[in-house]
């Protein structure tokens, strides 16, 4: 059923059909008054002998197609013409259902964001700017309805017509929650009569857009105020007294019943989107990024449809080796196979439209469209991403999408197969309407002609030679210079009938054999002067008037003598281009296949147990299906692969208790409290540092929200399983744990024109003692509705649920535990009292630097603490940090971590923990349980992780050196019995990345010698996003990224 | 019990006796003194087993194994114990910079203005910063304090840390000038990049190209401005980079790209400047280039994350065998902010881990360095005639796990490790009734 695609045009020459249409209006509107005489039409067409593509699966050949009062009445072969059809003659001609674009903001303006725009360090706003009963976030807008804002916008639609669109959805693109989004064709008519459907989607998106409040700032914080609102439109049903009229949440819940549409432009981004939707029962349509074939296995698992933009990355410039350098090899391999994205659904069965949305201009859409084909992407594929498949997700097929009685007379007239690289799009019916795109091509005018130029001096017959709608040479003797252009309907046509080319011209044109008389006038005046030819084509006959090259009066005419030899079919299928292979991450040091878990023997090791074994030496260490599953010596196993650990150090791997590294967003920073957010909502599981970190022996990480707000988010431990996704990379059944921070930070002491409560540590206290409070409140409020909604007859109470107050409920509850960012001693022992005060435990101190002047208190209370080795002086607050603080409270009797908090540093904390042999004189074992089971303990995982016990997860590395040692090397990385890094595996990491690299410079290089478009090869910066508590060690092109960083006069 | 409460009383008073203020420099040491038996890393690459350092009036005389011991001179028996030359810090903001966020008034590094050679950073250098007793304790014994901010931010002076004063502290004065080279890459707006808006339209290469331009003007208007001996107007701009013509001083250029080391690299063409790249981060990438051009390198910050994501996880840490096996000579600097600096002996250990000697790691953190801030004369190594700056640690001083500092002697004195955290430490233990 493919053939309607492969069907060459054929060389075929006829009336030309537009010349009996003009463009005119048949849409009359009864409620309009008429000035002038009412012009009322039916617009009754037919068109004959046409290829008919009524849709992917049917085509017809020799058909007819009848529309009238701009809907389609018949397509079939023996379809009847109505006898007051004007009877448009096709043959040759192709028509297909025109193209529908299902994520357009055609005619509806997108906000502009006012400039300056949002700064961390500026005053906050707190609520809305928005005027009216509406809700109280600026980013949550579903009540903006498509259909009330849209207006017709005949240039924009010209450039989606011209293009092959007939009909588009648009939305306003601005914002959280988008509103509606209003279904149009793209007729030049009233928009009362271009509205096909009023509410045809509703709109969402991750980014707030032009909103100005500070709330949300962070990816999950967007996320966490999107569950919120689900969650408050669930609960504004039962029309709380409360809330008055909140025409956000009406609208919201209104809006519900549509196609919901998520744009989410990114693999990750489109899987988190997903996930939220799958909560709340909603099924989104994804408007991918194009860098989902990256990922396609978890995008194919999200069952979505996904709308497609073809807005590929340009090629770089990297002919400079300084500037290439800064290229990276991901940004290079995304270049050469984001045209393969589209292909990639196709393959992996995954339902998709396509979008003209994104492209830099819509003249690229069949460009582009055709280099995905080039990549693998089918034609009829695409046939259906562009016409059925949007059509029928809007609920619209039976008005739009293909070639069917009933439905609106929305076709393309084509010189052939619809997506061939020579067709043409000649005319864009929409609505009954006639929009001319090509009409110049509707006939086919190569070939050559018989000319014949008559002046008073008589007659002069040349041969006309048309090779395509501007290319023709006129030939006499030679073949002479020439200029032409031909519209469809007017011809331009000027030539030298003396070649300047020739020196002896004068013979030349005297002898011109068809030449009689005088005409040319070459002999005059010498070569260049031309004739100058201006006519009108009718039929197979052109004529018209003109003059020659002395200036006088001629007319002339040009009859068709024979089609032009068809040219060898150059539309072989192009053997799809070589790309590289995909990287999982997609990243130079990714794997083309992930590593497995093995079942391995360490053989004759220092091994550092961290049990009451202490330090074996010569010993064998057995890991079987992801565990430890035996300790000791001259152990064998037939199916273990066996690694030599003669002269090196096996220790249980290392744990971070305080990182901010593989997540896309650390702070919520807009409110002082946002224990709603969520840190494992916006993992990044392709942060080259996870990669760099188990080079350093780090396998567990707790993933922390920064220390902008008192009460922050909500934390995520993970595993460092380099390669996997997000939801893989979280630690199985870790308790949950939430970030608190005190002091400095959250009151903003370098900010100027700070207007978030709190600003001293006053301040801070009575933030703590106001959110348990009202936590304690939240909870009993739920306890009395639950009792009463048990009597009979009783009825219901409704209670908001709160996801900040509920994550502080799940703290009273000890279900969910705190890491406090802390320094000095009065917050360390307000925190301790209040905790008292509201019978919970303050799980773990961070940062504690002034830990040791209250260890005893600590040790009271029960906390654990997480410290740097030797950091101070960094601020105010740090004044009095001593590199001593570990062994002091560890001697105290605390359980002490020492953690990074700094991508760079979590390289090295093993060095971090030898500092305490340094300072204090701890012993090795104890300094090294620092780093690895007491952070276990710490975040409750010690039955899984941190030693070398039988049973636990094999989650260890194997050293070259004593692990306290600064000459110590990871030589293998394992994480549940897989090793994510050997020094091996990296050598060949390093190999490849350098050879991949210098392909694709090479590949760039090619492009651009044979003309292709290049953009500078501009740095590809990697954002690191930090606590914003410090400094950070990061690379030359690194950015990095901290909500509430004030550190900017530092350099 | 009483035996308790007596060692409490001695930890009471040594507490009293080693409060902050009470950390004081120490007197000049006249007469002889001798570090006897240690393991001496001489700092040039040599290691003596068992060997004797003679002390005379501060200047080392000799060292070897046969070295006699006078009677009335003070004997330190370095037994077991590892001696080195004290380390060098070659690029500082101690003294300068006390708090580094949040407090203003504790900073003094950075001034206003464009081209300032005239700006001296010893004259605001705080001899009682609590941030130098820390370090001595680690065996750094000199630094050069270097200002920041503007493309030339002025001139670093060397100074030894244990003073009364920034004139007693100054050991070389305004050993050189420090410009920062224009940047040739444009860093996103850190708020935009927030926002996904990541690519700046500016174009970094010219913008740094215009500046370099105007720099170029700036040093050939100096040089015109020295062949004429009286001027109607003095221009300290100008006055203030003589040295650099006369190769007293040395310009160092903070670069880490390497389109601005090829820039320092013209300089040296140009005007003939003893050229030290500050920063270095690339300096692998052109290594030989350095070499052939005599342009030594400080890397200022071993610990770091790689420059791109596609280099090599180690490539920090690796740089400085690679400028190693080029012949560059280059010096390991420390110029982490929490931390203060503290470190600069781990960062040589690491370098040592990824395949410098342990001996070439310790070079580029004395005699190396040394070299480079033009101090080699007088300090960098134990060697006869050079002062006795001189540092005593239990073990290896390049690994945490033995790096244990118990003497350090600075001009032949021997100075207190106490600082302001062995206080707290102290006092501490003495609230917890620890040992």
């Amino acid at each position: 059923m493919r053939a309607f695609w492969l069907h060459p045009p054929g060389k075929l020459f006829f009336i030309p059909a537009f010349l009996l249409i003009g463009f005119f209006s048949i849409a009359q509107q009864p409620t309009f008054p008429v000035n002038g005489v009412a012009d009322p039409r039916t617009g009754t067409y037919a068109f004959t002998h046409a290829t008919i593509v009524k849709d992917g699966q049917t085509t017809l050949t020799n058909a007819t197609l009848v529309i009238s009062d701009g809907k389609i009445i018949a397509a079939a072969t023996d379809a009847a013409i109505p006898k007051d059809a004007v009877v448009v003659d096709c043959s040759g001609k192709y028509i297909y259902p025109s193209f529908i674009d299902i994520y357009s903001d055609y005619g509806i303006p997108t906000p502009e964001r006012q400039r300056g725009g949002f700064d961390f360090r500026a005053p906050a706003q707190f609520n809305t700017n928005t005027k009216g009963a509406f809700g109280w976030n600026q980013a949550i807008k579903p009540e903006v309805n498509g259909s009330k804002i849209f207006v017709v916008d005949d240039a924009k639609a010209k450039q989606l017509r011209d293009v092959g669109f007939g009909s588009v959805l648009s939305h306003q693109k601005d914002g959280i929650a988008r509103g509606t989004g209003v279904f149009v064709t793209l007729a030049n008519e009233k928009e009362n009569l271009v509205i096909v459907k009023e509410k045809a989607s509703a709109h969402y998106s991750l980014n707030k857009g032009t909103s100005t409040q500070s709330y949300p700032s962070s990816m999950m914080g967007n996320i966490a105020l999107l569950r919120q609102t689900y969650l408050d439109a669930q609960w504004y049903k039962s029309k709380p007294a409360s809330e008055g009229l909140n025409l956000s949440l009406q609208a919201w819940n209104d809006n519900q019943g549509l196609p919901q549409i998520f744009e989410a432009n990114d693999k990750w981004n489109d899987l988190r989107a997903d996930r939220i939707g799958k909560e709340f029962g909603v099924q989104y349509i994804i408007k991918g990024g194009g860098n989902e074939y990256q990922r396609i296995d978890d995008i194919a698992a999200t069952k979505a449809t996904f709308i497609l933009s073809l807005n590929f990355p340009q090629a770089m410039d990297v002919e400079d080796p300084n500037d290439a350098r800064f290229v990276s090899l991901a940004d290079m391999k995304h270049w050469e196979l984001a045209p393969t994205n589209a292909a990639a659904f196709e393959k992996a069965n995954i339902p998709f439209c396509l979008t003209s949305a994104d492209l830099k201009d819509v003249k690229e859409f069949m460009t582009n469209l055709r280099k995905a084909f080039d990549y693998g992407l089918s034609e009829g594929k695409a046939f259906e991403a562009l016409t059925k498949t949007p059509a029928t997700l809007l609920g619209v097929y039976d008005k739009v999408g293909s070639i069917d009685a009933g439905k609106l007379a929305n076709f393309l007239i084509t010189t052939g197969p619809i997506f061939n690289e020579k067709t043409a799009i000649v005319e864009n019916w929409v609505q009954g309407d006639k929009y001319a795109v090509k009409e110049e091509e509707w006939n086919d005018v190569k070939g050559t002609y018989n000319l014949v130029i008559n002046s008073s001096a008589g007659s002069s017959n040349y041969t006309l030679d048309v090779k395509g709608n501007s290319s023709a040479s006129v030939i006499g003797k030679d073949t002479l210079t020439t200029k032409f252009s031909f519209d469809g309907k007017m011809v331009k046509l000027s030539f030298s009938p003396s070649s300047g080319k020739k020196p002896a011209m004068h013979d030349t044109t005297s002898q011109a054999p068809q030449g009689r008389g005088r005409f040319g006038g070459g002999m005059m005046k010498g070569g260049g002067a031309s004739v100058l030819l201006s006519g009108v084509a009718s039929g197979n006959m052109w004529n018209g008037n003109g003059e020659d090259t002395a200036g006088n009066r001629v007319i002339w005419s040009a009859t068709f003598a024979k089609a032009a030899t068809a040219m060898v079919d150059s539309a072989k299928k192009k053997p799809s281009p070589k790309v590289g292979k995909v990287l999982y991450p997609f990243d130079g040091y990714g794997w083309e296949e992930l590593p497995k878990q093995e079942n391995m023997l360490i053989k004759n090791a220092t091994v550092w147990t961290n049990e009451q074994d202490g330090k074996l030496e010569n010993t064998d260490v057995l890991i079987k299906n992801g565990k430890i599953v035996q300790i000791g010596k001259n152990l064998s196993d037939a199916s273990a692969k066996t690694i030599d650990g003669t002269g090196k150090h096996l220790t249980a791997g290392i744990i971070d208790e305080h990182s901010h590294i593989a997540a896309s967003s650390i702070n919520e920073g807009a409110q002082s409290v946002t224990s709603e957010v969520r840190i494992a909502d916006n993992l990044n599981p392709e942060d080259i540092n996870i990669y760099r970190q188990l080079a350093g022996g780090v396998t567990s990480s707790h993933i922390l929200h920064g220390s902008a707000n008192t009460i922050g988010g909500q934390t995520q431990l993970i595993k460092l399983r380099w390669g996997v996704d997000d939801e893989a990379l979280k630690f199985k059944g870790a308790d949950g744990f939430i970030k608190f921070a005190l002091g400095e930070n959250v009151k903003r002491t370098t900010s100027s024109n700070n207007n978030r409560f709190p600003d001293t540590r006053m301040g801070v206290d009575q933030v703590l003692v106001d959110a348990f409070t009202r936590a304690k409140d939240y909870e009993n409020e739920w306890k009395n509705a639950e009792a009463n909604n048990k009597k009979k007859g009783a009825s219901p109470t409704v209670v908001r649920r709160d996801l900040e107050l509920d994550a502080l409920v799940e703290i009273l509850n000890k279900k969910r535990f705190i890491t406090c960012h802390s320094y000095v001693q009065s917050e360390i022992t307000d925190l301790i009292r209040v905790a008292d005060r509201f019978n919970f435990k303050v799980n773990t101190f961070t940062h504690i630097l002034e830990g040791y002047k209250v260890a005893d208190k600590m040790k009271e209370h029960g906390s654990n603490a997480s410290t740097f080795s030797d950091w101070w002086a960094y601020k105010m607050e740090v004044q009095d940090a001593i590199a001593y603080n570990a062994s002091i409270m560890q001697r105290v009797g605390l359980n002490v971590c020492i953690n990074s908090d700094d991508a760079e540093q979590a390289r090295r904390l093993n060095q971090e923990a030898a500092k305490s042999v340094k300072y204090g004189g701890m012993s090795e074992e104890d300094a090294w349980k620092m780093v690895t089971l007491n952070p276990a303990k710490a975040l409750h995982v010690n039955d899984k992780v941190g030693s070398i016990k039988v049973g636990k997860d094999a989650d260890v590395v194997l050293w070259s050196d004593n692990p306290l040692s600064i000459y110590a090397k990871p030589l293998y990385t394992i994480v549940d019995g897989t090793v994510y890094f050997d020094t091996e595996k990296d050598e060949a990491k390093r190999k490849y990345v350098s050879e991949e690299r210098n392909r694709l410079v090479q590949k760039l290089l090619s492009e651009k010698k044979s003309g292709g478009a290049m953009v500078p090869g501009s740095p590809s910066f990697h954002v690191i996003l930090s606590c914003g508590d410090h400094e950070h060690h990061d690379g030359l092109i690194t950015v990095d990224v901290s909500a509430d960083d004030d550190n900017s006069s530092n350099k | 019990m009483k035996k308790y409460i007596i060692l409490t009383l001695l930890i009471i008073s040594s507490v009293f006796a080693k409060a902050q203020d009470d950390v004081y420099p120490t007197k000049d040491f006249k007469g002889k003194l001798f570090i006897t038996n240690g393991t001496v890393h001489v700092g040039n690459g040599q290691v003596l087993e068992n060997a004797t350092i003679e002390v005379n009036n501060g200047k080392i005389v000799q060292v070897g194994t046969n070295v006699s011991v006078s009677q009335d001179a003070k004997v330190v028996d370095a037994k077991g114990k590892n001696v080195y030359p004290g380390l060098i810090l070659s690029e500082t903001d101690l003294g300068l910079k006390e708090i580094a966020n949040g407090v203003r008034g504790s900073n003094d590094f950075l001034e206003l203005g464009d081209l300032n050679p005239n700006i001296r950073s010893i004259v605001a250098y705080n001899s009682d910063s609590r941030i130098i007793g820390t370090l001595r304790a680690s065996g750094i014994l000199l630094a050069s304090v270097t200002p920041q901010g503007g493309t030339i931010s002025g001139s670093s002076t060397v100074v030894q840390l244990d003073a009364w004063n920034w004139e007693d502290a100054a050991y070389k004065m305004d050993n050189g000038i420090h410009l920062n080279m224009p940047t040739f890459i444009s860093r996103p707006n850190r708020f935009a990049s927030f926002f996904g808006l990541l690519i700046d339209r500016t174009d970094p290469t010219k913008q740094a190209l215009e500046k370099v331009s105007e720099l170029k003007s700036f040093f050939r208007e100096a040089k015109a401005y020295f062949e004429e001996p009286t001027h109607k107007a003095t221009n300290l701009k100008f006055e203030a980079v003589k040295g650099l013509f006369d190769k007293k001083q040395k310009l160092f250029v903070h670069a880490d790209q390497v389109k601005q080391m090829l820039v320092a690299i013209d300089f040296v063409k140009e005007f003939g400047f003893d050229v030290v790249i500050v920063g270095g981060s690339e300096s692998f990438l052109i290594a030989d280039l350095l070499k052939q051009n005599n342009i030594s390198v400080i890397l200022q910050q071993m610990h770091e994350l790689p420059a791109t994501e596609d280099d090599d996880f180690d490539q920090p840490y690796k740089t400085p065998a690679q400028l190693q096996k080029a012949g560059v000579l280059f010096a390991i600097n420390d110029s982490h902010d929490e931390s203060r600096y503290r470190n600069v002996m781990f960062n040589a250990g690491t370098a040592a881990a990824y395949g410098l000697t342990k001996e070439q790691a310790l070079q580029a953190i004395t005699l190396n360095a040394a070299k480079i801030l033009g101090i080699d004369d007088r300090t960098g190594s134990l060697e006869a005639g050079k002062d006795a700056n001189i540092v005593i640690s239990d073990g290896d001083i390049l690994d945490m796990r033995t790096s244990i500092i118990s003497k350090a002697f600075i001009q032949g004195r021997e100075v207190s490790l106490d600082n302001k955290q062995t206080q707290l430490y102290e006092r501490y233990k003495y609230k917890y009734g620890l040992k």
